[in-house]
């Protein structure tokens, strides 16, 4: 069963966030929290969807991932560009931190 | 829910009954789409209260030309904010037929839509907010932009014809 | 150029303070996403891939100098140092944040700019030749025109919740290069058996989903009743486009479903009701804009130069600039200098913050303060003396600017792709960097001539790939990149929609596929023809055998 995370992009500054383990968003992937299975993911997402997040979050949906090593990795490559940033500009975004 | 009007909150002084439903008794005032009133139409002439017709999107404002006079409101349904089909109808009723009644934005019709609605000659707003704050939103909805480009039927003088006036007053002084 | 006087001004301000409300509004949870979102969107606020994204309005893709430096201040402050100039003449910036593009608004409406409906279900920015006012073929400049459908289409009450978005371009000229047989409207002037000036209008031409090169909806208009026929045109497309479906939502899906007559026989009912009314323009109203575009103060020179021969003869790169990117200006002495935003490898319309400095000091210099912004994706400076042009250029070479490759196989029109774009289905920056070092050789380049390759990274075609001479569709199939190729597309007046050449290939053969194209044509043109010259006349087998051989 795959795993999923939900991801976001923030509302004030747009960038691209991640749900945690304590509800919180965050810019690294790896600190998402991980849903396997269906309910879990729609659980994730529901919580990720409550209205009050409409202040916090944009467009909050499910992504696919994996785990590769100590690292969760989108599966599709669109989720891998909105993790690291622009592939011809790998001086922006994540990736340049 | 709450009606605003020329910068006040109205009562709802009418009841509007869809394509099927019952009517009310004949003293009440009466709001039917456009549909029904094309189908019934010398019956609900005939009724006592006063008689609306809605307009709703892809009907043809033009099918009221000879009942006007007869009608004391249209009110325009927007379904949704992004169906602008009603602004085009308030135009052609306003501008063209002639229509001096009242002319009501129902559905979902927010603050950020009135200005527009206004300069397509709406006179009045159906909110699905409440009383003071329907009002508040309306009046500061209309005094949000003071330049207009475009000559509708509102009576707003465009930024064209304040030129053309000013630089004719300035041609006056030089002269 | 067009200079704002108090009423633009108080309007474009009172914009700047309602925007800043609506934010202040959405941030504290007044108003909902949903409900903000077009909002927002009427200021060219899109969220992308990585975050917001500002499309600035750049009217008619006319420029002043204090503008264009105001650009690359924004782009600083604002953003990460760049912006990306678009194919609807505008410039867009990557990164801002929410919070703080109110105040990037106050700063462009400093400058007389702002980023009024530049998306949105609304008439977008009227787009133009980017050589109005210069060009040697024009009857007369479009751009007084363009600044009275500007006005006319600003916060229009009845057309900002239209079907779909709405596009006009206007060309001054018998040869178009603002692309209007692929608008929403197009206008071409021309010169009615009266010898009055005024425009054939052409409606329903678009790319997307579903390409169409418009239809010549009335063969002349004449100038005063210009925007009460614009006006009949948007009042018919209000009421009866389609909004069942957003892909059939545009006007060409309405032309194309009920016939161009069936259409016609409705803008002219319609215009005939308000054809005398206050949407007519008089003539003293015309001259007072056209005199806004009063061309700049020219000096009376030779046409030759004797500086610039010596330079060209001497200076090879130079003289390969001229042959490229200089273009006949109707002024003895004077030409028409392109700036390419294309270095090989670069990333097609990205320019920065000092590239973008430079060029407005360089226009202040050289070009009386004018620049123009192309569909193309490049910088005009439209006024350069003959005698400036080796320092122009020497200065624009300095700073990766003097690519000499306008028209050329590495001049090509790419949006921004999968790289930023929410829509996107597939990456097409990296490939035109590609193509781009795959042809870099200069006399390559000027063999092959004329070539337009166009790259959209989705079906919404926003690179124009449909009227490339070459275009490239990037798709995914299953999670892989991969790009169909079509063929004889041409955005000029002899429009022509490319055809599908057959399957699509991935991003590892797309270079070599497009290389085999090139050296086809190169073995079978007849002498002087263009690619698409070429492909007209033999048509697709002999390209298609060299894409599939067999298969």
């Amino acid at each position: 069963m795959s795993l999923q995370v939900v991801t976001a992009n923030r509302l004030d500054d747009g960038l691209v966030v991640f749900l945690t383990s304590d509800g919180s968003w965050s810019e690294n992937i790896n600190d998402a929290r991980t849903a396997e299975g269906k309910e879990a993911a729609d659980a994730l997402l529901a919580e990720a969807s409550a209205p009050e997040l409409d202040i916090v979050i944009v467009g909050p949906y499910l992504i696919d991932v994996e785990q590769q090593g100590s690292d969760l990795m989108p599966t599709k490559y669109r989720e891998v560009l909105r993790t690291k940033g622009p592939s011809v500009r790998e001086d922006l975004g994540y990736q340049a931190v | 829910m709450a009606i605003v009007k020329n910068d006040s909150l109205i009562e709802q002084e009418w009841i509007t009954v869809d394509a099927e439903g019952d009517l009310p008794s004949s003293d009440e005032n009466l709001i039917v789409p456009l549909e029904r009133f094309k189908e019934e139409r010398d019956s609900l002439l005939g009724r006592n209260g006063g008689l609306g017709v809605q307009l709703n999107p892809g009907d043809a404002p033009e099918d009221l030309a000879d009942d006007l006079d007869r009608l004391s409101i249209i009110t325009v349904n927007f379904p949704a904010y992004t169906d602008g089909r009603g602004y085009s109808y308030g135009r052609v009723l306003r501008e063209r037929m002639g229509f001096t009644g009242e002319l009501r934005a129902v559905g979902d019709v927010l603050r950020d839509q009135i200005l527009y609605m206004h300069r397509c000659g709406f006179d009045s707003y159906d909110l699905k907010v409440e009383g003071e704050v329907a009002l508040n939103k309306v009046r500061a909805a209309l005094k949000e932009m003071s330049v207009y480009y475009q000559p509708t039927g509102d009576g707003r003088v465009t930024a064209q014809s304040l030129r053309e006036r000013r630089r004719a007053a300035l041609g006056q002084k030089a002269s | 150029m067009y200079r704002y006087d108090d009423f633009d001004r108080q309007l474009v301000h009172e914009r700047t303070e309602q925007f800043r409300e609506q934010v202040k509004r959405r941030l504290a949870g007044d108003i909902t996403e949903e409900q903000f979102r077009p909002l927002r969107l009427m200021n060219g606020v899109y969220l992308q891939l990585h975050a917001y994204m500002l499309r600035v309005a750049v009217p008619y893709g006319t420029l002043r100098a204090d503008q264009l430096r105001q650009l690359g201040m924004i782009a600083r402050v604002y953003d990460k140092g760049y912006g990306h100039f678009t194919t609807r003449q505008n410039i867009q910036y990557n990164w801002p944040k929410l919070d703080e593009i109110p105040d990037a608004l106050l700063d462009l409406a400093k400058v007389e700019m702002h980023a009024i409906q530049t998306s949105g279900n609304c008439i977008r920015n009227t787009t133009t030749d980017q050589y109005a006012g210069a060009a040697a073929d024009e009857i007369e400049d479009p751009r007084p025109y363009c600044e009275l459908i500007r006005q006319w289409s600003t916060f229009h009450p009845e057309f900002t919740y239209l079907p779909r978005k709405f596009k006009i371009a206007v060309t001054g000229s018998p040869n178009d290069r603002a692309a209007v047989k692929v608008h929403d409207i197009g206008l071409r002037m021309h010169q009615n058996d009266a010898g009055e000036t005024g425009f054939e209008v052409i409606v329903g031409g678009g790319l997307g989903r579903t390409p169409f090169v418009g239809k010549t909806i009335r063969d002349f208009i004449g100038k005063n009743d210009l925007f009460s026929y614009l006006e009949a045109i948007l009042r018919v497309y209000n009421r009866f486009g389609r909004r069942d479906n957003k892909y059939k939502a545009r006007i060409k899906i309405l032309v194309h479903e009920e016939g161009i007559d069936k259409i016609r026989e409705l803008v002219e009912e319609e215009w005939s009701q308000i054809k005398d009314g206050s949407l007519r323009v008089d003539d003293a109203e015309i001259a007072h804009y056209i005199e806004q575009f009063a061309p700049p103060a020219f000096e009376t020179l030779a046409d030759d130069d004797a500086d610039f021969e010596r330079h060209k003869s001497e200076n090879r790169r130079f003289a390969n600039w001229v042959r490229s990117n200089v273009i006949e200006h109707k002024q003895p002495g004077y030409a028409i200098a392109n700036v390419s935003l294309k270095p090989i490898g670069g990333i097609p319309g990205d320019a920065t913050d000092t590239q973008m400095e430079l060029v407005a000091d360089l226009s202040e210099k050289y070009s009386f303060g004018d620049v123009r912004v192309t569909h193309e994706q490049n910088l005009v400076l439209p006024h350069v003396k003959k005698a400036d042009l080796f320092a122009l250029w020497t200065a624009l070479d300095a700073d990766n600017l003097g690519t000499a490759n306008l028209g050329y196989v590495t001049d090509i029109i790419s949006c921004p792709g999968l790289d930023y774009c929410a829509l996107a289905t597939a990456r097409s920056i990296p490939l035109s960097q590609r193509i781009s070092e795959r042809f870099s050789d200069l006399d390559r380049q000027h063999d092959i001539g004329e070539l337009k390759i166009k790259i959209s990274g989705c079906i919404n075609a926003c690179g124009h790939h449909h009227v490339g001479h070459i275009g490239i569709l990037g798709l995914d199939k299953r999670g892989k990149e991969f790009y169909q190729i079509t063929l004889g597309g041409d955005a000029s007046q002899d429009a022509s929609i490319g055809k599908i050449a057959g399957a699509g290939f991935s991003e590892a053969e797309v270079v070599d596929a497009i290389e085999s194209l090139v050296t086809k044509y190169i073995d079978i043109r007849d002498g002087g023809e263009r690619f698409i010259d070429t492909y007209r006349r033999v048509g697709m087998d002999p390209f298609k055998e060299v894409l599939y051989g067999d298969r």
